[in-house]
């Protein structure tokens, strides 16, 4: 089986250590797989938008206890009719159910909150497992269509 | 402000503070911090600071990028300041909208349409 050089795999399960450098290039990465199979501006910058807010959060949250230095899992498989990204973080989960509003008048100014909010906006489906430490996102191309050609 | 590690291009006219961004994509969240630290070097060093913030250049950005300029607009209010947004990509500017923030931030469609607006 010889892969083309430089060839973007439109599905991957990567193990991602903490630091910018390595999610930007998984960003990219991710990024590069959803242009190859068509998906238009808006939803490029929708996946994008909720793959970085997962791997903030899996970071920032689901592992806010942990030693800096323990990595992250993240799967993602790309065809032209959706996008399937998995998050999963190695620390004892959360209830997303008591994540407070961040649409709230009272939580406008709260600085923080919104990271999980904006994935359900702009993914066709998220959802965490019952421990609340794997996240899984859709994107579906037909969900998404406004003007056809 | 203008070192060769600044993530922002700003310019004065009239008394107000026009901030650019350098990058195109403001996710990051190590640029982030330091966006945060420029312009509050700038709040600090007004008065009554009156500052513009342009999106022109910004094709993407973050929850964290939101929490930054929430912070901001809370230290210019403290201080009787005044803070716009504007030049916004119709895309980012959907992001605001999802989130109300468009219900917290003054936001202009141009740059000029803000500067027109300061008291």
């Amino acid at each position: 089986m010889a892969a083309e050089p430089n060839a973007i795999p439109p599905s991957n399960r990567i193990t991602l250590p903490p630091g910018r450098d390595d999610a930007q290039r998984l960003g990219d990465t991710v990024l590069e797989a959803v242009t190859a199979a068509g998906y238009p501006k808006a939803a490029q910058f929708a996946i994008r938008l909720a793959l970085e807010e997962a791997v903030v959060n899996a970071f920032k949250h689901g592992h806010r206890d942990l030693p800096d230095d323990v990595p992250i899992h993240v799967e993602y498989d790309v065809t032209p009719e959706r996008v399937h990204i998995a998050v999963q973080d190695q620390g004892p989960g959360f209830d997303p159910g008591r994540v407070p509003d961040p649409t709230l008048d009272e939580n406008l100014e709260v600085p923080s909150g919104r990271g999980l909010m904006l994935i359900r906006a702009y993914m066709t489906e998220a959802h965490h497992n019952d421990a609340g430490n794997r996240l899984e996102m859709t994107f579906e191309a037909h969900a998404e269509e406004p003007d056809d050609d | 402000m203008a070192s060769n590690d600044s993530r922002l291009r700003i310019t004065r006219d009239a008394g107000i503070a026009r901030v650019e961004f350098v990058d195109r994509n403001i996710l990051d969240e190590a640029n982030i911090q330091a966006i945060h630290d420029e312009i509050a070097t700038l709040i600090d060093a007004e008065e009554t600071p009156r500052i513009l913030i342009s999106f022109s250049n910004v094709d993407h950005l973050s929850s964290a990028a939101l929490g930054t300029l929430i912070t901001i607009n809370n230290k210019v209010r403290n201080r009787n300041g005044q803070l716009r947004l504007a030049d916004i990509d119709p895309q980012i500017y959907e992001v605001f909208v999802i989130t109300r923030l468009n219900k917290l931030f003054e936001i202009h469609e141009t740059a000029d349409d803000a500067h027109s607006s300061f008291d």
